[in-house]
């Protein structure tokens, strides 16, 4: 994705920055409501016991915002950190920092997910 | 570049110079919280792999959470929520292309800065008053 722009003055590196740029933006529009969804049934479960909370966990509601709060979120995450890297880190731990940052980002998302299904369909 | 005997040219911008803004601590404000966030992502993860794992696992984070060094993070981590998600959403109304007046930007700031607290306290008010 290339902005018109862009093209038209011929500037810059002519590779996906701003698809980069769309892409935070489209995450954070669906994040908002997701992590106000999760911060509310976080409040709700305060007090609750184990077996509420996985009884909660195992909604299809519960399950399927669960996973897509996960996505956005890494990606999110990914994204953003990107740019605080590109910004602050300028060594030739650059590029090993970008690589850890997304295997951690990508991890974290599978492992999230993968907890999130095994509590849904565990018996 | 042709001349690498010359010093170091000087880095711009050398926001240290400057005296801190509104504007300019927001900008930063936003990147530090989502920096934390990107933390307690982590937590998320962690508390969810307890809660696949079984009761055991699960009861030994909710006594951290529970702790005082938990219920201080916990605290930090909804307020940079909150920062983050109404600085968010003036960056969205930014990208939309509205509110670049001068004013309406002071004006964003501050709701940024009252809200976010706001909804912070609130959020925390009603966890206090829910039964254990």
């Amino acid at each position: 994705m290339r902005s018109s722009l862009g093209r038209a003055l011929g500037l810059g590196s002519a590779k996906d920055g701003v698809e980069a740029w769309w892409l935070q933006r489209v995450t954070a529009i669906v994040l908002a409501p997701l992590t106000v969804w999760f911060a509310v049934s976080i409040l709700v479960h305060m007090g609750s016991d184990y077996m509420t909370v996985i009884a909660w966990l195992k909604t299809p509601t519960a399950t399927i915002l669960m996973v897509l709060l996960l996505t956005g979120l890494f990606y999110h995450t990914a994204l953003g950190l990107q740019v605080v890297i590109e910004d602050y880190v300028h060594s030739a731990m650059k590029i090993p920092a970008l690589l850890g940052m997304r295997f951690g980002c990508c991890a974290l998302a599978v492992v999230g997910i993968l907890a999130t299904l095994r509590i849904a369909f565990a018996r | 570049m042709a001349n690498s005997t010359r010093k170091p040219r000087p880095r711009s911008p050398n926001v240290q110079i400057y005296r801190p803004q509104l504007t300019s601590v927001l900008s930063i404000a936003n990147r530090i919280s989502g920096i934390v966030l990107s933390m307690y992502a982590v937590m998320l993860v962690v508390w969810l792999l307890a809660a696949a794992t079984g009761p055991q696992a699960y009861f030994t984070v909710q006594v951290f959470i529970g702790s005082w060094v938990g219920q201080i993070l916990l605290f930090v981590c909804t307020f940079s929520f909150f920062l983050h998600l109404c600085g968010g959403i003036r960056h969205l109304v930014w990208d939309a292309g509205y509110g670049f007046e001068l004013r309406t930007i002071y004006v964003s700031g501050w709701m940024v800065v009252v809200v976010s607290a706001a909804l912070a306290l609130i959020t925390w008010i009603v966890r206090m008053s829910m039964p254990e």
